[in-house]
C-alpha cells in the first residue's frame, strides 16, 4: 500500500484471497446499457411510488360512494389519465422484471457477462409483452 | 478485479479490528432483508392486482364495490397495501440517501416519505375495511 486510503479498498473474496475491491463504474469515463437499466430500476420505482397515490384514490373512491367513483372513472379516461396508466403499467412491469433479476443476483447466480447480456434482452422483451398483454386484456 | 500482489496487510490484526470504522453495523441488514421479503410478497400480489384491474376496467360502481368487498379480495388488498408501502418507503429512502447530499434535506425527505407512505397505507386500508364492512 502506498496510500493510506488504500486501506479502505482491501477486501477478501469468498475463498479468502486478499484483493483490491473493484471500483464502481465512473459516469465520466464510460457508460453502458446496464448502468442505464440500473438507473431505470430506480426511476421506475419512484414513478410507481407516485402511482400508488392513484391506487389509494381508487380504493377511497370505491369506499366513498358512486359520485367519487364517477370522478376517478372520468379522470382515468381523459388522455392524461390514459397516458399515466400506460406509463405506470410499463414502469411496473419493467421494475417487476428487473426486480426478479435482482432477487436471482442476490443468490449469486447469473452474474457472468454473457448471461447478463441475455437476461437484459429477456427483461426488455418481457416488459414489452406484459405491458401490451395488460392493455389487450383491459381493453377487450 | 486487480490482483492482490503488492498488497501488504498486517495479518496480525483481527478481522473485527480491520472492519471497525469501515461501515455500518446497525440496521442495514434488516433494511436489505425487508426490501427482499416485501418484493417476494409483491411478485404474486402484483400479478393478482393487475389481473383484477384489467377485468375491472370500465366496470360500474356496484361491480367494483362488490369486488373489493369480497373477503378474499379484501384480504389480498390489505396484504398488497402493506407490502407495497413498506417496499416503497424502503426504496425511496435508498434513492434519497444516495442522491441528496445535504444531510438536513436528506433527513427531511426520508422522514416525509415514511410519513406519507404510512398515511397512504392507512387511508387505503381504512377504505378497504369500510368497503368490506358495507358489502352484504
Amino acid at each position: 500500500m502506498t496510500d493510506i486510503r488504500d486501506a479502505q479498498m482491501v477486501g477478501r473474496t469468498s475463498d479468502g484471497r486478499l484483493v483490491r475491491r473493484p471500483l464502481s463504474g465512473h459516469l465520466t469515463v464510460y457508460i453502458n446499457f446496464d448502468m442505464v437499466m440500473s438507473v431505470g430500476h430506480r426511476v421506475t420505482g419512484c414513478a410507481i411510488a407516485v402511482g400508488t397515490i392513484v391506487m389509494v384514490w381508487f380504493l377511497v373512491a370505491v369506499s366513498a360512494g358512486e359520485d367519487r367513483y364517477a370522478t376517478i372513472s372520468w379522470f382515468l379516461r381523459t388522455p392524461i389519465g390514459y397516458l399515466l396508466l400506460f406509463g405506470w403499467t410499463a414502469a411496473l412491469w419493467y421494475h417487476y422484471c428487473v426486480g426478479i433479476r435482482h432477487l436471482i443476483w442476490d443468490t449469486g447466480r447469473m452474474y457472468d457477462l454473457p448471461t447478463v447480456d441475455r437476461s437484459r434482452i429477456v427483461i426488455l422483451g418481457a416488459t414489452a409483452v406484459l405491458t401490451l398483454l395488460t392493455w389487450l386484456i383491459a381493453l377487450t | 478485479m486487480a490482483d492482490a500482489k503488492g498488497l501488504k496487510i498486517d495479518t496480525m490484526r483481527s478481522y473485527l479490528g480491520r472492519a471497525r470504522g469501515l461501515g455500518t453495523a446497525k440496521g442495514g441488514f434488516n433494511h436489505w432483508w425487508m426490501q427482499r421479503l416485501t418484493s417476494l410478497a409483491l411478485l404474486p400480489l402484483t400479478l393478482w392486482f393487475v389481473w383484477s384491474l384489467t377485468h375491472l376496467a370500465g366496470a360500474p360502481y356496484a361491480t367494483a364495490h362488490a369486488w373489493a368487498g369480497k373477503p378474499i379480495n379484501a384480504i389480498l388488498l390489505l396484504a398488497l397495501i402493506a407490502a407495497t408501502f413498506e417496499h416503497m418507503q424502503l426504496g425511496v429512502q435508498v434513492v434519497a440517501e444516495d442522491y441528496i447530499h445535504t444531510k438536513s434535506i436528506q433527513w427531511t425527505v426520508v422522514v416525509a416519505v415514511k410519513a406519507a407512505s404510512a398515511l397512504l397505507a392507512l387511508a387505503a386500508a381504512v377504505a378497504v375495511l369500510k368497503i368490506a364492512a358495507t358489502t352484504g
